[in-house]
């Protein structure tokens, strides 16, 4: 069993183009779906608010950890114990926390960018709570959500 | 185990830890193929046929047991040891969730930028 998430994407975009939409927070917050308080700097913490329909009392909180331009964007992602309202904090220190890093390789017809999420061992089975990362049709409506958004606006 | 099923702040060497490190290691991994073929095994029989002592056949024993991932009963004068799947299964469970998840941002995302 791999310690690790490793996915890959091939975007048919420019690498400049696809460096914009993973560190300009409001571009990230966009497709992420989280409505971020300022923008991203190594070394620092990001919050904003979670956009999914039913979720929007969670706050997500990031660490960015590095920031090699159009190469590497990581940062450590703070987990969420509950889920839902009643028993939700907004307090995150010592919360389990993993690291996600994007990078991005320039191809013939764009971008291929690789995302790896590690640290799951950080994770104690308590705290793997189900709700978010399973709400499934709330995805699928999402999806075509901001894809219809996205293709509005440029 | 006692320790799994306790109500408490989260320790970062939990047993996803011993999990992984349970799993990351050539000899554990092929005594769990050995456990994996059913039945109750006592340390003789898994050390036959091998070339490791019955030292460390206990030693890697005690890591699956202390991972949560081997069971040990008493059977007369001699321990039988058994698989126990169930945290391996949801911590494989939970990636895959995270893992379709990350499909469906990456998705998001792509329609973003090539729009």
């Amino acid at each position: 069993m791999q310690n690790k998430i490793e996915k890959q994407i091939e975007l048919q975009a420019p690498v400049a183009r696809v460096w914009r939409a993973l560190t300009d927070y409001r571009e990230f917050g966009a497709w992420f779906r989280v409505a971020l308080e300022g923008p991203f700097v190594a070394g620092k913490v990001t919050r904003g608010q979670v956009l999914y329909r039913g979720f929007e009392h969670l706050v997500w909180e990031a660490s960015i950890v590095k920031m090699e331009p159009e190469r590497l964007f990581s940062f450590t992602w703070a987990q969420i114990r509950y889920h839902d309202k009643e028993r939700y904090s907004p307090d995150y220190a010592g919360a389990p926390r993993t690291l996600v890093e994007f990078r991005l390789e320039e191809t013939a017809t764009g971008t291929l960018l690789t995302v790896t999420e590690s640290g799951f061992e950080n994770v104690p089975a308590e705290w793997r709570e189900q709700a978010m990362r399973e709400n499934d049709g709330g995805w699928t409506a999402q999806v075509k959500n901001i894809e219809s958004y996205v293709a509005q606006k440029r | 185990m006692s320790r799994r099923s306790a109500k408490r702040a989260p320790e970062p060497n939990a047993p996803q830890a011993l999990l992984f490190a349970a799993l990351g290691n050539r000899t554990r991994l092929a005594l769990i193929a050995k456990l994996g073929a059913g039945r109750p095994s006592s340390i003789a029989q898994l050390t036959a046929g091998t070339r490791l002592t019955r030292q460390a056949v206990t030693k890697h024993l005690r890591a699956l047991q202390r991972a949560g991932i081997v069971r040990s009963a008493r059977a007369g004068r001699e321990r039988r040891f058994v698989l126990e799947l169930q945290p391996i299964e949801e911590m494989q469970a939970y990636l895959e969730r995270v893992s379709r998840q990350w499909d469906r941002a990456l998705l998001r995302l792509k329609a973003f930028v090539e729009d």
